[in-house]
């Protein structure tokens, strides 16, 4: 069906989803920095992070039925390599990071020696969640291990990762995480003009982040991932690996969570277990079943909606935020089950509809059904 | 609204219209939820005749516990300095930030201070953790923190003044103290898994390797743990005088409870605390840690007509159930010294402040207290308390005056190396 679509030149949904994008670009990438201060833009910064996060979720999750509890585990991997490589960049001639000095140890530890070298750190960042994953899964999902097992399994090992780097504290920082990170990459991270970089730098991973997502789900592969999803047995016995299918999109969304973090440390300046475990890593998901954990820019959409409602509602209503936080959830789950994503489809064809450019029946928006 | 099922619609769509009008008041900018500012926020950030401060305290999450009350008393010394006509003629504007136990939030609420609220100064924190993840945001604005809570030392930012111990006017008494008065000879160390404990046991053993005291045992659970038979089970077995506890919150009823359980109550092993006061005393419950002994510097029942003036309007604002502990005089103490320090230097420039405030002194709840230029810590008294059936803490020992603030332990030859 998709070749004979591409003969007919693109369809309607094709033309608005490119539409999408280049407003999307626009806004990111002229308006926002035009507008925004340069705190909101640090902010914006740090919620695109997340959004490269999200994008990761609704592959796996949206499309691949696997509820990824624990990608706070792969986004501490990416954020941690790219921080250690940081801190001994900063380190320069004590040749030990602070934190190290204070914790009573006098040689560095052997897995940190290759972090002085930048193409490692970057590389370790987004390679290490990805092979990690792709062993991980390639055991749970042999073994047929899924649904909540599955879920449980990651949430699992997002929490032993947390209790891991809190214990080691003189090799890892402990609760305090990687701090007081200044540079990146010659960049002065105090200054306004270099953390506007840093912002196109994020918006840009963004943006190849989705249309190596999109690429994805367009391809042959992407029809069997959701036909994994939505049959897994029926799909295997037509004689593809489902395993390996499901590895895949497992190690995709591991590895852009990696990125994420690479991202966010020199954004934020600091890389803590805190953002590592059971709690942010149900967020993620959570940004995800807002958006719409089916729809890229849904997911998109949520991440930095959810983060964004978070912060300005948490500077309003200093005391009392949560509870409108989480009224908004309910609401969400209330009213728009398919999310913003599900929404505004919903809007579009009820639209269309009434203008008479489109037969009512079945919405034409990749929308998750009954996947978990 | 007449059947259920219609009410249960009405409820869902009164969220969603809070929900929304929340929305809008976020650009109306009026504050009706947050009680605790009695100041109106309704100003934009243009200073005209007031000048900000931020308040940063987690005020939702696991340390909203603690930090609530730190909160309101940094309120309360705001309220006191705007009735006597407020800092260079001016009133002194909180504005309340939630940094929500989560220290990259600590970050992030920081730089909204400093750079959309352009405050004065900003009085929080309370973890490490958290004073850890903001240090580089004030080094990097030059812009003030006062931070009050007792740590574990080995730091002194430029940009940072603490108002609460280091560990030699906290710990090392309280280990003097267990020497001497108590003639503790093994002790025994349990601690939350983080940093406080982990550096504070650190200085504990090389203190007591100095002073010949014997370290019979080191144990950490994990924050918020609540099993702690293991732990009770090892000390029971180490034969230890006297247990050196760094745990943080919760965890401390069911370490008491199980301490008290395995037939260890305070008058077979005392236990020093350093991170109960009498706030946390309210939540465990008096019963389970009567007779236990802490090190602070100050306690609600510390003599004075400052204190007493502090513990009356405390407890007239925020209620008669309350109490004031060290943290909380911490906080109250970090605003007044800004306050003094911006009136003795005629201007809020945090460089102004800063020299302002070298040699700077107070009289505080605790007593006189002095700012040490060179570290930005304060000289405080050393007092070690028992804590009381009512919740309260009774003094038993106090030092001789205020102790110098010494961070990095410099003047103990013992702690070469350390730093």
């Amino acid at each position: 069906m998709a070749t004979a679509m591409k003969a007919l030149g693109p369809t309607r949904e094709q033309l608005l989803a490119r539409v999408g994008f280049a407003v999307s670009a626009l806004l990111l990438l002229v308006v926002a920095p035009a507008f925004l201060s340069d705190f909101r833009l640090g902010l914006l910064a740090k919620f695109l992070c997340f959004a490269i996060i999200a994008v990761g979720i609704a592959i796996a999750w949206g499309n691949g039925g696997m509820l990824v509890l624990g990608q706070g585990l792969f986004f501490g991997l990416g954020g941690y390599c790219m921080a250690m490589y940081l801190k001994l960049a900063e380190a320069g001639s004590v040749g030990l990071p602070d934190f190290m000095v204070w914790s009573g140890r006098e040689t560095l530890p052997a897995f940190w020696k290759p972090f002085e070298h930048a193409w490692f750190a970057v590389g370790a960042a987004v390679i290490v969640p990805v092979i990690f994953a792709a062993l991980l899964g390639t055991l749970i999902f042999r073994s047929r291990v899924r649904g909540p097992y599955f879920a449980i399994l990651t949430q699992a090992l997002a929490a032993a990762f947390v209790i891991l780097l809190v214990g080691q504290q003189a090799i890892t920082g402990g609760t305090n995480g990687l701090t007081n990170i200044t540079t990146f990459f010659g960049l002065d991270l105090a200054d306004p003009g270099d953390q506007r970089v840093l912002y196109f730098l994020a918006a840009i991973s963004l943006g190849v982040v989705y249309l190596i997502a999109r690429q994805l789900l367009n391809s042959r592969y992407g029809k069997l991932l959701i036909a994994v999803r939505d049959a897994e047995d029926r799909v295997r016995f037509l004689g593809y690996s489902a395993t390996r299918v499901k590895v895949i999109a497992f190690a995709t969304a591991a590895g852009m969570a990696g990125l994420a973090g690479a991202l966010f440390v020199p954004i934020v300046g600091i890389i803590s277990p805190a953002m590592l475990g059971i709690v942010p890593s149900i967020e993620m998901v959570v940004w995800v079943a807002v958006g719409g954990r089916a729809s890229l820019a849904g997911a998109i959409a949520g991440a930095i909606a959810v983060n964004w409602a978070k912060s300005s509602l948490s500077e309003e209503f200093p005391s009392g935020w949560l509870y409108f936080q989480g009224a908004l959830f309910i609401a969400v789950v209330a009213f728009a089950p398919m999310g913003i994503a599900g929404a505004v489809a919903w809007a579009r064809d009820r639209i269309l509809e009434r203008t008479g450019r489109k037969q009512p029946g079945p919405t034409t928006t990749a929308t998750a059904e009954g996947t978990s | 609204m007449s059947t259920r099922e219609k009410g249960g619609r009405f409820w869902l769509l009164a969220i969603l219209a809070l929900c929304l009008s929340a929305f809008v008041a976020v650009g109306c900018g009026s504050d009706s939820k947050d009680e605790a500012s009695s100041t109106s926020a309704s100003a934009s950030s243009d200073s005209g005749d007031t000048i900000k401060v931020g308040i940063l305290h987690s005020l939702s999450g696991t340390m909203a516990i603690s930090e609530v009350s730190v909160r309101d008393s940094e309120l309360l010394a705001i309220e006191e300095i705007n009735k006597n006509g407020g800092v260079l003629g001016k009133q002194i504007e909180p504005v309340i930030e939630d940094g929500a136990s989560d220290w990259p939030t600590f970050a992030e609420k920081a730089q909204k201070l400093i750079s959309q609220d352009q405050v004065a100064a900003t009085f929080g924190g309370w973890t490490s953790a958290s004073r850890k993840a903001m240090l580089p945001v004030f080094e990097k604005n030059k812009a003030l923190l006062y931070y009050p809570v007792q740590y574990e030392g080995l730091e002194s930012s430029p940009y940072i003044f603490y108002t609460g111990a280091t560990t030699n006017q906290q710990i090392i008494p309280a280990l003097e103290y267990l020497q001497k008065e108590k003639g503790v000879k093994k002790l025994f160390l349990v601690g939350s898994d983080y940093v406080f404990p982990r550096t504070a046991n650190k200085e504990i053993k090389a203190w007591a390797k100095a002073n010949g005291m014997e370290v019979t045992g080191e144990e950490y659970a994990p924050l918020g743990s609540t099993e702690f038979s293991t732990i009770v089970n090892k000390v029971k077995a180490s034969n230890s005088d006297a247990v050196f506890n760094t745990l943080n919150g919760d965890s401390n009823v069911a370490f008491f409870k199980q301490l008290d359980g395995a037939g260890l109550p305070s008058d077979k092993l005392p236990v020093v605390s350093v991170s109960i006061a009498e706030d946390e005393v309210r939540g465990i419950g008096a019963d389970k840690v009567k007779g236990q002994i802490v090190a602070w510097n100050y306690y609600q029942t510390t003599p004075g007509a400052e204190n007493e003036k502090f513990v009356k309007a405390y407890k007239a604002k925020y209620g008669k159930n309350r109490v004031t502990d060290d943290p909380i005089e911490a906080g109250y103490v970090g605003v007044k010294l800004w306050a003094a320090a911006v009136e003795k230097a005629g201007s809020t420039d945090p460089e102004k402040v800063k020299a302002a405030s070298k040699g700077l002194t107070l009289d505080a709840p605790e007593g006189k207290v002095t700012v040490n230029g060179e570290n930005q810590h304060i000289t405080k008294t050393s007092r070690i308390g028992v804590i009381n059936e009512n919740g309260l803490i009774d003094t038993v020992w106090e030092s001789d005056g205020p102790i110098e603030p010494d961070p990095y332990l410099k003047t103990y030859d013992w702690a070469k190396g350390l730093s």
